[in-house]
């Protein structure tokens, strides 16, 4: 439970730190966006050197980005092998029975990854260097135009920062409650399949009444302090737009610009 | 068989490769003695309830060697067959309670012992007998764990890791969050099983009048760090020190200090109490204690 780099926040210091949690989720979304365009060698080139510019540009090393990808190494290898199997066309180099290695297929598994691997980068960009309040409050603020239409944007932002914050507590506390639960004997991880699921039951029970006990002490707190839902509330955080906002805006739109560019016009 | 445990050379980095890397336990030796009452104090963040999850290999020394008994534990060590070393070392974590789970009391102070192989029926009979050592009323065994107080809530978890029947009691705060009361009686329990049971105890305490009063060794845990070990009168002998590393003196000392400044004369500074009075006693001036 210790290991999981993925959606942590590192802090520190770089340009993408300093910019504005706005401008991240919407550079994010364009690039998420914009990879479903790239479809040849200079349209990969370029979504490649604007991600890795990205790495570089948060001060995170490399690797630690790679240990990122680890947990989904199997995901990665089954889609890839489905893709490889299932893409039927082109010249074939291997054929067993059904499954077939056809040129389409290794061309199209090759290209999933690459957007695979392209799409979790990005976001462990956005995730590595944004703090999970900071994310919502960019949300709250993107989605802010939907209050003419009387969705509960602010309601919503506070659910979702409320989620944020209590994720890492409720990992440490599952592991908490593991370790005393391995203390009076349990094994998890062994035995069968029933075996397995029995040892979840010590884990999940005393998690949820804590939850809920924690939930309803938060409740008290807030309407303590006199939250109210519907009222409009002021910002600790203010949301501030900066130049290196602005410069990596110019950056991304001009290298998305020419993967679109390159896709239609050449 | 006694069971000691004694770390040799032992750190721990919690996710070590990260980096989040923490160093939370620096070259680590020492020996808990089987039938003794070691206390572990230091301050908040300084690597005791890491200490202590080494003791019953719920964590691995990232370096080094704990031995519990006759186990050696070290990085390598695989993940299986470390069940007998949880019976053999009973853990009791801060705040226990947050570990009930069955539908009543007495299922799950019998939980224990039912994952070490008891029949159903014996775990029930001892889980009963270990409900009463502490101190919890026949009526309640068949209510819901979530029905009770807090400090009952706490009992029930400590009578679930006892009735394991373990060899070494490990308890990590266990009277953080109770009253004065509740908190005597928990430290009653535990020197009773002492006396009585022969059990070693390790007890993890911001309290330093239970660690005058109930120790017999003192381990001073500071940023990860092994400061200081030995009796509690060594390690009270040096307030200044204490001070240093923000931890305080049991009462009765410090208010011996007090009254050293004040012309007293202690010829060995008092730990408990009762040692206080008896040597202020023959210094009060005559007539000043009046018998009625
Ligand atoms: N799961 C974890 N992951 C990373 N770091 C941790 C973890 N648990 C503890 N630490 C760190 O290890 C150090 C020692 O923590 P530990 O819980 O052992 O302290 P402690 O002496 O028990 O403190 P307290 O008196 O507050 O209980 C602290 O700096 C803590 O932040
Ligand atoms: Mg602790």
């Amino acid at each position: 439970m210790n290991k999981v780099m993925f959606g942590r926040f590192i802090p520190g210091h770089s340009w993408v730190h300093r910019m504005d949690p706005r401008a991240k989720l919407v550079l994010s979304f364009l690039y998420i966006a914009v990879v479903f365009f790239a479809n040849d060698f200079w349209t990969y080139l370029i979504m490649t050197l604007l991600l890795l510019a990205s790495v570089v540009a948060s001060a995170i090393p490399l690797g630690v980005y790679i240990r990122g990808l680890l947990p989904l190494f199997w995901l990665m290898i089954f889609t890839v092998l489905i893709q490889v199997f299932f893409g039927v066309g082109g010249h074939v180099y291997w054929q067993w029975g059904w499954l077939v290695v056809s040129q389409d297929g290794l061309n199209s598994a090759g290209l999933i990854l690459m957007r695979f691997v392209l799409i979790i980068l990005v976001s462990t960009i956005l995730t590595f260097t944004t703090e999970p309040l900071e994310i919502a409050d960019g949300i709250e603020s993107l989605l802010s135009p939907l209050k003419k239409l009387h969705f509960p944007v602010a309601t919503l932002a506070l659910m979702l920062s409320l989620a944020l914050r209590f994720v890492p507590t409720l990992m440490d506390e599952a592991e908490k409650i593991m370790n005393a639960q391995r203390s009076r004997g349990v094994d998890f991880g062994e035995g069968g399949l029933r075996q397995r699921v029995r040892t979840i039951v010590p884990i999940l029970i005393p998690l949820f009444v804590n939850a809920f006990n924690r939930a309803i002490e938060i409740s008290t707190a807030m309407e303590a302090r006199g939250y109210q839902d519907g009222e409009n509330r002021t910002k600790y955080r203010q949301l501030k737009w900066h130049r290196v906002d602005t410069a990596s805006l110019v950056i991304y739109v001009i290298s998305l610009s020419a993967v679109i560019g390159l896709r239609y016009f050449s | 068989m006694a069971t000691d445990i004694t770390f040799e050379q032992v750190n721990y980095w919690y996710q070590a490769g990260t980096p989040f890397a923490v160093h939370a336990l620096k070259d680590i030796n020492l020996k808990i003695k089987p039938g003794s009452f070691t206390a572990v104090i230091g301050q908040t963040g300084s690597g005791k309830s890491t200490l202590i999850q080494h003791f019953n290999a719920l964590l691995k020394p990232t370096s080094g060697t704990v031995t519990i008994g006759d186990r050696v534990i070290t990085n390598a060590t695989k993940n299986k067959h470390l069940k007998p070393l949880r019976k053999k070392v009973g853990m009791v974590f801060q705040f226990p309670e947050n570990q009930l789970f069955e539908e009543t009391v007495i299922k799950d102070i019998a939980f224990g012992p039912q994952n070490f192989g008891v029949s159903e029926a014996d775990a029930q009979a001892l889980a009963k007998r270990m409900a009463g050592e502490v101190g919890l009323d026949e009526s309640l065994l068949s209510r819901s764990p979530f029905d009770l107080s807090g400090g009952q809530m706490r009992r029930v978890a400590i009578a679930g890791v006892l009735a394991l029947e373990p060899e070494v009691l490990v308890l990590d705060e266990p009277t953080a969050g109770l009253d004065p009361r509740g908190r005597s009686e928990i430290m009653q329990l535990v020197t009773r099983l002492r006396e009585e049971q022969g059990l070693t105890i390790v007890l993890i305490t911001h309290q330093m009048d239970d660690v005058a009063n109930y120790a017999d060794h003192v381990i001073v845990m500071g940023h990860g760090k092994l400061l200081k070990q030995g009796s509690p009168r060594a390690i009270f002998s040096d307030p200044a020190w204490l001070e240093d590393h923000e931890l305080g003196l049991p009462s009765a000392t410090k208010l011996a200090y007090e009254l050293q400044q004040g012309g007293f004369h202690f010829d060995q500074m008092p730990l408990k109490i009762a040692e206080l009075a008896d040597q202020i006693v023959p210094q009060l001036p005559k007539g000043a204690i009046t018998h009625e």
